[in-house]
């Protein structure tokens, strides 16, 4: 950016040795810099350029998102009035929730540099189990139930945790054969049976349906999850190990953080999160069978990357994952009342996360830019 | 500034430690001391186990023998987390710092002072860490991200870190490498300070004039032993560099005595911004020339720069007169150049393949009918370089992890050596290879000068840049400092050039 010399060191002046008489040690100081004495008071600005920059340009990474989303929604709205009217929001937030949710425990996860391909699968069998434990024990409470459907996908994100951290095998390839694993669990367990709704509570069912200050519960309970997890990401020791781990695994080995330990517990947050996602899809759409969630996993980390979340760890917020999958949804909202073809929805989705990526590379680039800049050393 | 502290136990040794890493002794039964009130120097050729010691007592190696004693207690750090705990702060010769974390966070990661309910109090974060770079004297914000540091800030913000431990132990392995005059004086002036606090000190440079001002005892190693500990005043710089290099030129070394033929390799003004500058070198048929210097010194980006690896800003590269286009290995390959580089392991072999395969891959081209690989001709193609090098391996099928280091290295050359190149480029040709191996490729690239091949050695082993070259040019900060000839090369002469001190004989 400045045209001043950004070489470093060589720049300095080279360290003028004192004439040393040969074979003696030079016992004094040997390196007047400039020939003077350090005037001790003075004090240099370092790391040149724009001071707020890299901050700055991760909250406008988000806004980013969010301007996009308005835009989507400003010109749906006009093209189609509907989409505004209560139902049609409600519907959305809805449709948001399961993603959102799932979007934050993936971000957990990508954030460490790894990634978790299983969710989808997770979340199956969660909703499943779910509608299995009501037709086999109807007389379970259905908190009980509840409980038990995310402490399946927690018993998941174990055993991805588990084959990650200790048996150090990378998490794209356990996780892509653990989504077949519990997917086949799923199907073994099913056995070809569906769950419908008229055999669940209709406590349970209705729980989509109960509304806070006009939002729908589940998407509430999204929202808490979101505002949880950014909470603890920013504020806690052990949630900034999380991105210390993913920025330079080796680096944050040497300052002591229990590496495996910060690797192990997203898998098992994110199992948790896909389990509870499982528990609410069960409770919104009450036909349940074995391909519930099929094909989810991409659609996950497909938000969490539109929403800033970098796929090689260290940097993104879970909000702007849960903007990333409220956008998506919108998106998935937005098309057939534009009345486009269903192929270009697909066809948008990935647009969009090119750009996003092409965007955040740019971004980088131009920080990694800006932020060298200066050149100010030298003394 | 003489300092006699009184005979107090020691706040850090190590007894006897020795650490192995493979077939390389890096540590062999050393022992050494740290006292509070101490600032203790450490010096060595590149490789003499300095690092090792260092990441010894910074509990990221556990040694094979021996122990690590704090305050005359025997101890195992079995994690760097252990030896933060019992108050040892490193700075490593390389920063590690976490790009993407703001510079506060780097300084404080795992330790950042807390709120109410354990939550992070990111001003008081915010203030200390202001507070460190005060006591430094410099002002980096510490809400950047660390990306984009250079190497100097980052490498204040590892003295920051080191700092805000408190430490009674303060390791610092080559800190001032790319720093100024005015921070290394700041520098100086927190290790003195540490030390007027009862903390000991070891520092880790090349630079004899900052070993000198600062320390109060100074350690030699050598090849991975301790050599002698002694207090500064009865050393000189002679002494030192005596100890360091310290070894008879081992005859190892069957160098032919070759008439140089003509210029094969003429390099001008080669430039890149904060990496090396002004470079200039020529390399004649059949000549062995050496670029020594320390690491870090810029050689080895030097010649991934001249064979197209990497871009350079200005500058020329000509092979036999005509010139290189910069950035394009293929372009370089064709006009008979070979660069056998410095990691064999990342960047020299493909370690899952065979030794056959790999030993063919500069060919596959020629060895190809059709756009097909024929598995015979790659078979006969190795058979024949596997002779040729007396390569010891089980069967040639076999992946190349099942050699050994030497053997490793000997696929590789055979796999440039395949191309029939007129100027080769080896980069650490023998390191991290046993001593029996060395002499064997010591001799394959006599021979191969021999045979009329320039020969451009990138080497941080002084015998080997003695034995072999027939030029030495000394690289210190990315500059060339020195041209020697055979007979001027001696080990005082390139060390000194290797640490900037031109001019001064020993």
């Amino acid at each position: 950016m400045s045209g001043t010399d950004d070489t470093g060191a060589p720049a300095a002046p080279a360290p003028a040795p004192a004439p040393a008489p040969a074979g003696t040690a030079p016992r004094t100081r040997t390196r007047p810099p400039n020939g003077a004495g350090p005037p001790p008071e003075r004090v240099e600005e370092h790391g040149g350029g724009d001071v707020r920059t890299g901050r700055r340009i991760r909250q406008v990474r988000e806004l980013g998102i969010l301007l996009a989303l308005v835009l989507l929604v400003a010109v749906t709205a006009l093209a189609s009035p509907g989409f505004l009217s209560g139902q049609s929001v409600r519907d959305l937030l809805l449709g948001a929730t399961l993603l959102t949710i799932l979007a934050v425990g993936q971000s957990m996860v990508l954030i460490t540099r790894n990634v978790d391909l299983s969710v989808g699968s997770v979340m199956g069998l969660s909703a499943f189990a779910v509608g299995l434990l009501f037709v086999s024990f109807p007389g379970l409470p259905t908190p009980v139930v509840m409980l038990a459907g995310v402490l399946v996908g927690t018993a998941c994100g174990v055993v991805n945790g588990v084959l990650v951290a200790a048996a150090r095998v990378p998490a794209l390839v356990v996780t892509l054969g653990t989504l077949y694993m519990f997917r086949g669990i799923d199907f073994w367990w099913a056995s070809g049976r569906q769950v419908n709704a008229a055999d669940m509570p209709e406590g349970f069912l209705g729980l989509a349906r109960i509304s806070l200050l006009g939002i729908p519960l589940p998407a509430a309970i999204a929202a808490a999850v979101v505002l949880a997890a950014g909470w603890y990401l920013r504020n806690y020791r052990s949630g900034r190990e999380l991105y210390a781990v993913g920025s330079e695994p080796a680096a944050a080995r040497l300052v002591g953080i229990p590496v495996d330990r910060r690797v192990f517990a997203p898998f098992v947050v994110n199992g948790s999160l896909a389990g509870l996602a499982g528990v609410l899809y069960a409770a919104r759409f009450g036909t349940l069978d074995a391909t519930v969630g099929t094909g989810l996993e991409l659609e996950v980390v497909a938000a969490a990357v539109v929403g800033g979340v970098a796929i090689f760890g260290g940097s993104g917020t879970v909000y702007g994952a849960a903007l990333g999958a409220l956008l998506l949804s919108a998106i998935d909202a937005a098309l057939p009342m534009l009345r486009v073809d269903s192929f270009w929805q697909q066809a948008v989705v990935g647009l969009l996360i090119l750009i996003s990526i092409g965007l955040d590379r740019l971004l980088a680039l131009r920080t990694a830019r800006r932020l060298r800049g200066g050149g100010s050393r030298g003394a | 500034m003489d300092h006699h502290p009184p005979p107090a136990p020691p706040l850090l040794s190590l007894v006897g430690v020795s650490k192995s890493f493979g077939t390389v002794h890096a540590l062999q039964d050393v022992s050494l001391e740290l006292r509070g009130g101490e600032i203790h120097g450490l010096c060595g050729e590149n490789g003499a186990g300095k690092s090792t010691l260092v990441k010894t007592i910074a509990g990221v190696h556990r040694p094979d023998a021996g122990h690590v004693e704090a305050e005359g207690r025997a101890t195992a750090f079995s994690a760097p987390a252990d030896a933060q705990r019992a108050g040892v702060a490193v700075i490593y010769q390389e920063p590690t710092l976490f790009p993407d974390l703001s510079v506060a966070e780097n300084i404080f990661m795992g330790r950042q002072p807390l709120a109410r309910g354990r939550r992070i109090d990111r001003r008081a974060m915010r203030e200390a860490a202001e507070g460190l770079f005060a006591r430094l004297g410099v002002r980096i914000d510490p809400d950047r991200p660390a990306r984009g540091l250079s190497i100097a800030d980052q490498q204040l913000v590892e003295i920051a870190k080191a700092m805000s431990f408190d430490a009674r132990v303060l390791v610092m392995d080559e800190p001032t490498a790319a720093l100024s005059g005015v921070e290394v004086e700041r520098l100086f002036a927190v290790a003195r300070s540490l030390r007027g606090d009862g903390a000991a000190v070891l520092f880790i440079s090349h630079r004899f004039d900052e070993i000198f001002a600062l320390c109060d005892r100074i350690t030699v190693m050598r090849d991975g032993r301790h050599i002698s500990t002694d207090p500064v005043a009865e050393l000189t710089a002679g002494d030192l560099v005596r100890r360091m290099v310290g070894r008879e030129v081992a005859t190892l070394f069957p160098k032919q005595d070759v008439a140089p033929g003509e210029t094969v390799l003429e390099v001008e003004g080669l430039h890149r911004a904060g990496v090396f500058a002004d470079v200039g070198l020529s390399v004649r048929a059949g000549e062995i020339v050496a670029l020594a210097g320390l690491v870090g010194a810029g050689r080895s980006e030097v010649v991934r720069a001249v064979f197209g690896v990497d871009r350079y800003d200005s500058g020329t590269v000509r092979v036999s007169g005509r010139r290189l286009p910069p950035g394009r290995p293929s372009a370089a390959m064709a006009a008979g150049v070979a660069l056998v580089p410095e990691d064999r392991r990342q960047q020299g072999l493909v370690m899952e393949m065979s030794i056959e395969r790999n030993a063919t891959l500069t060919r596959r081209w020629s060895l190809s009918r059709l756009g097909l690989l024929r598995r015979r001709d790659e078979e006969r193609a190795a058979a024949e370089w596997a002779r040729r090098l007396q390569l010891k391996a089980g069967r040639l099928s076999d992946a190349v992890t099942t050699l050994s280091g030497g053997n490793q290295q000997k696929v590789v050359l055979a796999k440039w050596l395949a191309t029939e190149p007129r100027l080769l480029i080896v980069d650490e040709p023998t390191r991290g290879i046993d001593v029996g191996t060395k002499a064997e490729v010591h001799r394959l690239l006599s021979e191969l000068a021999g045979q009329g091949i320039a020969v451009l050695m990138v080497s941080s082993e002084l015998p080997e840049v003695l034995g072999m070259a027939d030029r030495v040019l000394v690289m210190h900060e990315g500059r060339i400092s020195a041209e020697l000839s055979r007979d001027e090369a001696t080990e005082e002469s390139v060390m000194y050039a290797a640490t900037g001190q031109e001019g001064r004989a020993a």
